[in-house]
């Protein structure tokens, strides 16, 4: 866990977040008894994006989501690298802050609803985000992420309510349903395209990268508790993966109080219920 | 076959005509034809679109609509008319109000007849319209330099 990992996580999350979104659209075409498309076929998408002319309707609009994509690479890199969970939760955040502001910069009434419904999300989800660094930190006894993969005992033995509020949010950051209101992957007809309905060839594919880049990282966000070993570490990401698109499949959208409420509701419930016995049986 | 090919995304307008069409390319979309496998998607947003399906004929009113749903897409876009009311006009081509088919109001690269048309023949048209794409990159790249 150092400078290597994080070179590595620069390098490989791109194509690891690409092959798990094309599983994401193979399995999802299986579950709707579907053929699908190949495997790759997000590479193809990109591909194709990056010839594509780039049509904008502001010049800063592309500014807001390069930084969105820098930062996401940042935080990415920042939790493969071992360092602060606090701090990686700060990059996560000012990523967000950027992807909103490029909805909101691109002047259309679609996006505008998108980045409103983007900043909704964010608010649902940095509570969950923030116990479950809180909780970590008070089970290893260490913000550092280096420090938490090297504990010795699997963190979902002592954090099961903690696992299950970040299940929860889980949807939101892989924009899925039932809380894709932002905006979405896939052909789900909504406020046109939500967020990105404004961006075009290279800034769009620059924002799908970004989201495999996020995919990864939150995906190793969920490992870490599991992550005494690595092989079952691996085993439940995969697991946990399946989970979110059986969810996804399986229901309709909501509206933003519900998640609003659901997803704090979980969290302080399920989450702070658990960091409550983890005082009570005396951790720090 | 280069990425652009594999990777058509399709934006939808229907004009002044049955909905027959209509239906039948929203048919060529659902599990039992399932375009996905060639990588379409239906995008309803003309920025992120490659081929625009028009369907219908046209008339004063939606003239407009499908000129800004074809300048708002980017380059290289091109432009299917299904049916036959799109590609002439057809039974509505008489009626005092209809102007005719979509070449009255975009450039139209493919014509494909059909009253209704039928799933199979646009998804061979949503195909061949990938070689029209390739050739419309190729094109751009030799302005380019």
């Amino acid at each position: 866990m150092s400078l290597f990992t994080a070179i590595l996580y620069v390098v490989l999350a791109p194509l690891v977040g690409g092959l798990i979104s094309g599983l994401d659209r193979k399995i999802s075409a299986r579950m709707q008894g579907r053929i699908g498309p190949p495997i790759l076929q997000p590479f193809y998408d990109v591909g194709k994006l990056f010839k594509k002319e780039n049509l904008v309707v502001r010049r800063s609009q592309n500014m807001f989501m390069t930084f969105f994509v820098i930062l996401s690479v940042f935080t990415g890199a920042l939790f493969f690298a071992g360092g602060d969970l606090l701090l990686v939760i700060f990059a996560l955040t000012l990523a967000g802050v950027f992807f909103v502001l490029g909805g909101y910069k691109s002047s259309s009434p679609y996006s505008f609803i998108g980045a409103q419904r983007e900043t909704l999300q964010m608010m649902s989800y940095e509570p969950a985000i923030i116990i479950v660094a809180v909780a970590m930190f008070m089970v290893t006894g260490s913000f550092q992420v280096k420090d938490i993969v090297s504990y010795p005992r699997p963190l979902i033995m002592d954090l099961p309510g903690v696992f299950i509020a970040f299940l929860f949010i889980l949807p939101i950051k892989f924009r899925k349903s039932p809380f894709d209101l932002a905006t979405s992957h896939h052909a789900h007809q909504e406020i046109v395209k939500g967020i990105t309905t404004e961006f075009s060839g290279r800034t769009l594919a620059l924002i799908e990268i970004a989201h495999w880049y996020e995919y990864v990282f939150v995906l190793g966000v969920g490992y870490l508790f599991f992550a005494n070993s690595v092989w079952v570490g691996l085993l439940m990401t995969f697991l946990i993966f399946e989970l979110l698109l059986i969810i996804d499949n399986a229901t309709a959208r909501v509206r933003w109080q519900w998640m609003l409420v659901g997803s704090w509701g979980m969290a302080f419930l399920a989450g702070g219920v658990n960091i409550i016995f983890l005082m009570m049986r005396g951790y720090p | 076959m280069s990425s652009i090919s594999k990777s058509p995304w399709v934006i939808h307008y229907d004009g002044s005509s049955c909905n027959g069409c209509d239906i039948e390319v929203l048919a060529a979309l659902m599990p039992r034809f399932d375009v996905e496998r060639f990588g379409v998607i239906n995008t309803g947003n003309p920025k992120h679109a490659d081929i625009l399906l028009l369907t219908g004929s046209i008339n004063e009113q939606n003239k407009p609509v499908v000129q800004n749903i074809y300048n708002q897409m980017p380059e290289p876009k091109v432009v299917l008319a299904l049916g036959i009311c799109a590609t002439s006009g057809g039974i509505f081509r008489e009626c005092y109000n209809v102007m005719g088919g979509a070449d009255k109001a975009v450039p139209v690269d493919l014509y494909v007849p059909g009253c209704a048309i039928r799933p199979e023949a646009i998804i061979d048209a949503v195909v061949q319209a990938l070689g029209i794409l390739e050739k419309k990159r190729a094109a751009m790249n030799a302005a380019a330099v």
